[in-house]
């Protein structure tokens, strides 16, 4: 595929191929001596990288948040009666089904690399999968759940941050479901990717995230 | 002379093409750069006048101590939205304008990275800033908090009204945020991967140097602003607690993400406007930049530091005091770089013979008034200090001193620099030396009475005041009023000399910038043929590469040469 000028797995030793990992970088991620506009696929990922690293802010910032109230409101976290979210099974087959999607959709990136399209497909299609299924339990959690929005502190943050977070989720699901569908039309992934591997990416980013999201309102009880 | 190596400076006098008047392209979604470039600034400088405007109507009021002009919701309204325009519809989107003309013809690039998502850039900015404004026209009138819209003031709207001025102004504000993201996204990319070859990063103007490092705070620290306001919104009109202190909520949180972007804000404003002075300076003073690499590294060092700054407008928020002795110090680590740059922009001139045109009138005015800008923010800095005059009219006067006195100017100085290159026509000397004394002269009488104000305790946000404040507040208004008629000859000139003004040549300046070398104005794709770079930025002086005559800027003699 169009993946730039620079193969880093020419070198014969292992070593020498991390010896030559920043320059190689360097060359690729910041042209230094300009002169790489013709690499559409790199710059696109690039920009596409550059903006999740703002949309990770985003989180951070509604994480501080999180952190901020619940260091100086723990007396008053949870109000009288509730129990806050509950480190369920139910909860955690469902983070093992979305962490485990992003072991799938590399592979599915990769063999598209290596143009077997239906090998792509077919791991894609399960990644879709895994992906609806974490939305609907999700779905299925905040209808059990003893608190609202607007209940505390608790309710106000566990909503809008797995609220957030679970946007992010549909919207890889829909761009996953948009790239399947493109994947039919003849010839659509002969000159590159991008969509797939963003898709990727962001699937990833997602992933990553949820660690966090995960760990801050589950595992860090009251 | 004609054409030379693509080493060499063109130093041909004569326009190599036709110019085309088709000021239609710029009604059109175009995906051009130049378009979309000066679609921005024509479109910031409405709201410019807009917040101009406003601004007249707050020094109207001031004029008297009592309240007599407007009423005091009206007056929360007007220094709400002259802030909040001031700041999100005029320099920040202006940058992004200036920068999206200039950046890809600095590196020598046919466009920026992303064309479309620039287009769509620009396009969410006009309904974003008419919603914004329109919100003057709700039953309650426009949001009343200030441009930081702190809680718990910004959630007390009055009951019953769904949709309120405060609600339209985090969502505009939200849109417009979201548009900066794309931008930052754009330049960013571009100035990585669209450089011309051999267009290395020491071989970039300063001035790209600067869009980089503010760019690069846009992507930062926006996301952290977006990221409060949307919790606002949801306080506002949800029923979440995040920021309502009768509720366990916490307004300093709300703080510490705003200013974790709005302290750094002032520099993604000031950046660019160094990088002005560093681009205009060298060019009427024909010396070459002094100390390029540290200026151009000074950028980013400006960039890194701001990030860890922000407390220091919260010294009067319940901070602790270690904390405060921490951001005491980081932020007057800042003069450190800026202290580099203005040390820069003063060796440049020293001891040449400068050639006192308008864009150079305009960037020594901004220059210099940076230094008392800078000295009074470095006086805030200090914590006893701060507490003194926190919430008094020093740090209006201290603010204003860079937002308009230096970032302003510069934008001016960009303007008349940078004119003949777009529109392919010399603006008319006269008016503008005209429109820079008055600017001068009204900014400074304008803005030098707040700082005395300030230190006598007059406050700030009010709409009436101690008759002993009314000397200096007649000055400051008198001031205003002088600012306000200075952009007239401004907005004459520009109109006219876009229609009549004589025909430019493509280097009127005999600049040594990429985006000198090619046609004014450029054509579609930028450059005929790609340059290939071979020299340093700016090597004025350089007997190899430069004019040493002095340069003939208005072509008074006939053309054929
Ligand atoms: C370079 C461009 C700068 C711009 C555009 C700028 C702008 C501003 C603005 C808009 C405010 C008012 C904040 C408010 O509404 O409360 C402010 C306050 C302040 N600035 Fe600056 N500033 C700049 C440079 C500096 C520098 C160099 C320093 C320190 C070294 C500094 C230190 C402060 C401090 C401490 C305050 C807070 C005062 C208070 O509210 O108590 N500023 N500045
Ligand atoms: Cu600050």
């Amino acid at each position: 595929m169009n993946r730039g000028v620079i193969h880093v797995d020419e070198s014969p030793v292992p070593l020498e191929r991390w010896r030559r990992f920043l320059p190689n970088w360097l060359k690729r991620y910041l042209p230094v001596r300009g002169g790489r506009s013709e690499d559409h696929h790199g710059k696109a990922i690039f920009g596409f990288t550059v903006f999740l690293l703002s949309e990770s802010i985003v989180f951070l910032s509604f994480i501080f948040t999180y952190v901020g109230l619940r260091l100086t409101h723990s007396r008053n976290w949870l109000p009288p009666g509730v129990s806050g979210p509950e480190l369920s099974t139910f909860v955690i087959i469902n983070t093992v089904v979305l962490l485990s999607s992003s072991f799938v959709i590399q592979p599915a990136e990769n063999s598209l690399k290596h143009d077997h399209i239906q090998k792509f497909r077919w791991l894609w299609l399960i990644t879709i999968c895994m992906g609806s299924y974490f939305l609907i339990g999700q779905g299925i959690e905040w209808s059990k759940l003893d608190f609202g929005l607007s209940t505390g502190l608790v309710g106000s943050t566990f909503y809008v941050l797995t609220g957030f977070h679970g946007l992010h989720v549909l919207t890889g699901v829909i761009l996953q479901i948009t790239m399947l569908v493109r994947s039919f039309i003849p010839g659509n992934y002969e000159k590159g990717h991008f969509g797939v591997s963003a898709a990727t990416l962001f699937w990833h980013f997602v992933d990553i995230i949820w660690v966090f999201l995960f760990s801050l309102l589950y595992l860090w009880q009251a | 002379m004609t054409h030379e190596s693509s080493e060499n400076i063109i130093i041909n006098r004569e326009p190599s093409n036709e110019l085309e008047n088709n000021w239609r392209q710029y009604l059109s979604f175009s995906t051009d750069h130049k378009v979309i470039g000066v679609q921005y600034m024509v479109t910031t400088f409405i709201f410019f006048l807009i917040g101009g405007l406003l601004a007249m109507l707050i020094r109207a009021e001031l004029i008297t101590p009592p309240s007599n002009v407007v009423d005091r919701p009206l007056y929360n309204g007007l220094f709400t939205l002259h802030g909040t325009i001031m700041i999100f519809l005029w320099i920040i989107p202006f940058n992004a304008g200036i920068s999206n003309y200039l950046v890809p013809l600095m590196v020598g690039a046919r466009d920026m990275a992303f064309p479309l998502l620039n287009a769509i850039s620009f396009w969410m900015i006009p309904p974003s800033g008419i919603l914004l404004i329109s919100s003057f026209l709700l039953p309650n009138g426009t949001a009343q908090s200030g441009w930081w819209s702190y809680p718990p003031i910004s959630l007390q709207i009055p009951p019953g009204q769904p949709i309120n001025g405060e609600f339209i102004w985090i969502v505009s504000i939200v849109l417009i945020g979201i548009s900066s993201i794309m931008g930052a996204v754009n330049f960013v990319t571009t100035i990585f991967w669209m450089r011309a070859p051999g267009m290395t990063f020491f071989r970039m103007p300063v001035f790209v140097w600067s869009v980089l490092s503010a760019q690069l705070l846009q992507l930062v620290n926006l996301p952290s602003l977006t990221g409060a306001l949307i919790l606002l919104l949801f306080d506002l009109s949800l029923g979440t607690q995040f920021f309502k202190p009768l509720e366990n909520g916490d307004p300093i949180i709300y703080q510490h993400l705003f200013w974790f972007y709005s302290h750094p804000a002032v520099y993604i404003m000031a950046l660019p406007a160094f990088g002005i002075f560093a681009e205009v300076l060298p060019a009427f003073s024909r010396n070459p930049l002094f100390g390029y690499r540290s200026l151009a590294i000074a950028s980013l060092g400006i960039a890194i530091v701001s990030i860890f700054v922000w407390v220091h407008h919260m010294f009067t928020s319940a901070t602790p005091s270690w904390m405060r002795m921490l951001f005491m110090v980081t932020s007057m680590l800042v003069a450190v770089p800026t202290g580099v740059k203005a040390f820069g922009w003063t060796a440049t001139i020293w001891k040449s013979k400068l050639h006192l045109e308008t864009p150079m009138l305009f960037a020594m005015g901004g220059a210099a008034m940076f230094l008392l800008g800078g000295v009074t923010g470095v006086m805030l800095a200090a914590v006893p200090f701060d507490i003194h005059v926190h919430n008094t009219y020093f740090i209006v006067g201290h603010f204003h001193y860079i937002v308009f006195n230096t970032i302003t100017m510069a934008i001016f100085a960009a303007i008349y620099f940078w004119f003949p290159k777009i529109t392919g026509r010399m603006y008319a000397e006269g008016w503008g030396k005209i429109h820079f004394w008055l600017t001068f002269i009204g900014a400074n009488l304008t803005f030098f009475p707040m700082l005395p104000l300030g230190l006598q305790g007059m406050v700030r946000r009010i709409s009436s005041y101690e008759p002993r404040y009314q000397g200096w507040n007649i000055v400051a208004s008198l001031g205003g009023f002088l600012l306000g008629v200075s952009i007239l000859p401004f907005i004459a000139n520009m109109v006219g000399s876009c229609l009549y003004g004589q025909r430019a040549s493509n280097n009127p300046w005999l600049a040594t910038g990429l985006e000198w070398q090619t046609t004014s104005p450029p054509p579609r794709d930028n450059f005929e043929e790609i340059p290939v770079v071979k020299r340093p930025p700016y090597d004025y002086g350089d007997p190899k590469y430069s004019v040493i005559e002095p340069p003939d800027y208005h072509q008074q003699e006939n053309h054929s040469r």
